[in-house]
C-alpha cells in the first residue's frame, strides 16, 4: 500500500472525473418527492407570486399607495379603477396590499433568518460541545422561554419604541430560543451516532467534523422548523403593527392596515378583512410548505 | 501531518503494541441539581491489559460488562478517569509522549452498527476520504486511496465509490466501515462487535476478509464480541470480562480447553452445542449480572458463583498466573482461605 507518484495520480484524476450521483443523492430524492406533492407545490407557487409581486410592485402599473382622496373613501370591491376598493383615506387597496406585502414579508423572513443564524449557531454549539457549554446556553434560552413569545415581542418593542428596526430586533430575539432549542436537540441526536465518533476517532478537528458530518444532517430539520416560524413572524409583526408598536403609518403593512381599517368594519366588512386574508394566505402557505418539506426530508433511504 | 505512510515498528516485536494499565472509567448517573445522591456506574475498574504486536486479542463477556467502554477508552473516545496507556513505548497524552491524535492515527475502530456508523449524507468515497483529507492528504491522493481501500475490502471501486450507505447491504456497509478504519493505515484495529449484526454467511465472509487483511497489512486486532465461537476462531489470546474487571486472561487454547474461572466455565457451557445429545437442560449461571452502580464487595462474581464463600465477599481476588493463563479467583490461589484452594 504505497502512494504512487503524484504525476500518475493526476493523470488518473483527469481520466476519471468524479462521477455525479445520478439522481440518487439525498437532495435529489427530496426534490423528487416534493414534485409529487401538489399542496406544497401550490403553496410554493402562491408564495413565489406574492414575493414577486411585492418585489415588482413599482412596475406593475398600480395606483400610488400613498395617494389619499377624501371623496373616494371606502369604495367597495370591484369599483371602477379600484379593483379591491379604497381604504379609509381613499388609497387604492390593491396597491396597498401589494406594497404592504413588501414590508410584511420582509418582517416575516428577516427575523427568522437572523434567528436561524444566531440560534442555529448557539444550538449546534450547545449540542455538539455538550456538557457545561450546553448547560450555560440552554439555561439562558430557558429564561427567554419563561415569557410567552407574543408578550416578549410586545414588551421588547414597547421598551425600544415603535419602528421597523425595533420590530425586527424584538422578533429576532423572540425566535432565537426556539430555533436554538430545535438545533440543540437535533445536533445532540446526530452527535450520538457512531459516524460522529468514527470521525472523532480519525483525529479530525471539531470544526471539520461539524462541517462535514453534523451540518448536513441537522440543517434540514432546522430549516423546516424555521419555515414554519415565518408564518408566526408575519402574524407577530402584523400584531405589533396593529398595536401601534411596529411599522408607523402611512407605510403600507398588512397589520397596520388591519388596524386602521378597524373603524370601517361596520361600513365595509369585506374590505376591512382583506389585509387579514393576505396574512392568512401567506402564513398558511408557509405552514403547509414547511409540512411538505418535512415530509419530503423525513424519509430515510 | 505528513502524507500518511504506514508507521514503522520501533520497539521490536517483543515490546507490546499497546499497554494500558489501571484504566478506570466511572460514569456518574442520576443525582439532583447540585449533584446530591449521585451514583457512579463502574463501567471499567482498574483494568490492565497489553496487546502484543501482530496478535488478535479477543475480549468476551456479557452485555454491559464494559467491553465497549474498554474499546472507547483505548481509542480515547472516552477519557479515562485514571490509568495510563503506552503505545509501542510512547506514553499517550503525557509530556514526552504522543498526543491523542497520534494515538488515533495508529489505533482505529470498527463499530457494531454498520448503518449508524456511516454518515447517510455522504457517498462511500466521501466517507472514506474524510480521515485522510483531515490529515492533509491531497484530494487526488485521497481519491486513489479510496479506490485502493475499496478493493482491499472486496468492493469494486467503480460500482461502490459514489453510492450512499442506504444503497448497500449490511455486509457491504460493514466492509466500508472496515475500509474506513484502515484509511489512516493504523497498526491496531479495535473491532467492537464488528460482525455481530451480520447474518452468519456474511459474517463468515467478513471474518475471512479480516484474517486476510491482518496478514496483508500486518495489523493487530482487539476483537470484542459476545460470540464465543467467533472469538475462538479469530483470537490468539482471550480476555474474559465481568462487570468491568478481567476475570481470566490467557491463550485461546487454555481459555477454551481448560477454563479456570467459574464465570468462564459458565460462559463456555452456555454455548449452544451442535450435538443434539449434548443438550444443556439447566442454565449454567442464574440471573442477570448485578447492577454495576453498586457492584458486590470482594469478588464481583460471587453473587452468581456456585462456589462462593466468605472470603469471596471479603477479599477481592487479584489476577494471578496459574499455569498457562491468569485468573482472578480465590479457588486458584493457594492459601487464599477458600476451601477449594490449595493449602
Amino acid at each position: 500500500m504505497t502512494i504512487q507518484s503524484p504525476s500518475l495520480e493526476l493523470g488518473a484524476a483527469l481520466v476519471q472525473p468524479i462521477a455525479v450521483p445520478g439522481g440518487r443523492g439525498y437532495w435529489q430524492s427530496v426534490g423528487r418527492r416534493l414534485r409529487r406533492d401538489p399542496v406544497t407545490l401550490i403553496c410554493a407557487a402562491v408564495l413565489i407570486l406574492l414575493v414577486l409581486s411585492a418585489l415588482a410592485a413599482p412596475w406593475l402599473g398600480l395606483a400610488d399607495p400613498y395617494k389619499t382622496s377624501m371623496i373616494r373613501r371606502l369604495y367597495p370591491l370591484g369599483s371602477p379603477g379600484h379593483l379591491l376598493g379604497t381604504d379609509e383615506l381613499g388609497r387604492d387597496m390593491l396597491a396597498r396590499l401589494i406594497y404592504g406585502g413588501r414590508l410584511s414579508l420582509f418582517m416575516g423572513v428577516t427575523p427568522v433568518v437572523c434567528a436561524l443564524l444566531i440560534g442555529g449557531l448557539l444550538g449546534i454549539t450547545a449540542g455538539f460541545v455538550g456538557g457545561r457549554v450546553n448547560m450555560a446556553i440552554m439555561r439562558v434560552m430557558d429564561v427567554f422561554y419563561a415569557f410567552p413569545s407574543v408578550l416578549l415581542a410586545i414588551s421588547l418593542s414597547g421598551a425600544m419604541g415603535a419602528g421597523t428596526e425595533n420590530t425586527l430586533l424584538s422578533l429576532t430575539l423572540v425566535f432565537i430560543p426556539p430555533v436554538c432549542r430545535v438545533s440543540e436537540s437535533v445536533t445532540t441526536q446526530v452527535r450520538g451516532f457512531d459516524f460522529v465518533d468514527a470521525a472523532r476517532a480519525s483525529g479530525a478537528g471539531m470544526l471539520t467534523i461539524v462541517r462535514v458530518h453534523v451540518l448536513g444532517n441537522v440543517l434540514g430539520p432546522i430549516l423546516v422548523y424555521a419555515t414554519s416560524l415565518i408564518s408566526v413572524a408575519i402574524i407577530l409583526a402584523a400584531g405589533l403593527s396593529f398595536l401601534g408598536l411596529g411599522v408607523k403609518p402611512p407605510e403600507p403593512e398588512w397589520g397596520l392596515m388591519l388596524n386602521t381599517l378597524r373603524q370601517a368594519i361596520y361600513v365595509n366588512p369585506v374590505l376591512a378583512a382583506l389585509p387579514g386574508v393576505m396574512i392568512f394566505i401567506t402564513s398558511i402557505c408557509f405552514n403547509l410548505m414547511s409540512d411538505g418539506l418535512r415530509a419530503a426530508m423525513d424519509v430515510k433511504a | 501531518m505528513d502524507s500518511l505512510v504506514p508507521i514503522e515498528d520501533r520497539g521490536g516485536p517483543a515490546q507490546p503494541l499497546l499497554l494500558a494499565s489501571g484504566l478506570r472509567k466511572h460514569f456518574p448517573v442520576g443525582g439532583g441539581l447540585l449533584g446530591r445522591g449521585r451514583k457512579v456506574v463502574r463501567a471499567v475498574d482498574d483494568l490492565t491489559l497489553s496487546v502484543a504486536k501482530g496478535e488478535t486479542l479477543g475480549v468476551v463477556g456479557e452485555s454491559g460488562c464494559g467491553k465497549s467502554t474498554v474499546a472507547r477508552l483505548l481509542i480515547r473516545l472516552l477519557k479515562p478517569d485514571r490509568g495510563t496507556m503506552v503505545l509501542d513505548g510512547d506514553p499517550v497524552d503525557e509530556p514526552h509522549g504522543i498526543t491523542v491524535n497520534e494515538l488515533r492515527r495508529q489505533v482505529q475502530m470498527v463499530f457494531q452498527d454498520s448503518y449508524a456508523s456511516l454518515n447517510p449524507r455522504l457517498t462511500i468515497a466521501e466517507t472514506l476520504a474524510f480521515a485522510p483529507k483531515a490529515h492533509g492528504l491531497p484530494a487526488a491522493e485521497a481519491r486513489e486511496r479510496v479506490r485502493d481501500l475499496l478493493s482491499k475490502v472486496g468492493l469494486e471501486p467503480d460500482t461502490y465509490a459514489e453510492r450512499y450507505p442506504h444503497e448497500l447491504s449490511g455486509g457491504q456497509r460493514q466492509r466500508v466501515n472496515i475500509a474506513r478504519a484502515l484509511a489512516l493505515r493504523p497498526r491496531l484495529v479495535i473491532l467492537d462487535e464488528a460482525v455481530s449484526a451480520l447474518d452468519k454467511s456474511v459474517e463468515a465472509q467478513v471474518l475471512n476478509m479480516l484474517v486476510d487483511l491482518k496478514t496483508e497489512l500486518s495489523l493487530t486486532y482487539l476483537f470484542i464480541s459476545h460470540d464465543l465461537n467467533v472469538v475462538q476462531y479469530l483470537s490468539d489470546r482471550v480476555l474474559v470480562m465481568y462487570l468491568g474487571k478481567i476475570v481470566e486472561l490467557g491463550p485461546v487454547e487454555a481459555i477454551y480447553g481448560d477454563p479456570q474461572h467459574p464465570y468462564t466455565r459458565a460462559l463456555l457451557s452456555a454455548r449452544p452445542s451442535m450435538d443434539p445429545r449434548k443438550r444443556t437442560h439447566e442454565a449454567p449461571i442464574q440471573g442477570d449480572p448485578p447492577n454495576p452502580i453498586d457492584p458486590p464487595s470482594g469478588c464481583r462474581f460471587r453473587t452468581r458463583c456456585p462456589f462462593a464463600e466468605d472470603v469471596c465477599a471479603r477479599v477481592e481476588p487479584l489476577l494471578a498466573e496459574t499455569g498457562r493463563q491468569a485468573v482472578a479467583c480465590h479457588m486458584r490461589v493457594a492459601g487464599s482461605g477458600h476451601s477449594k484452594a490449595a493449602a
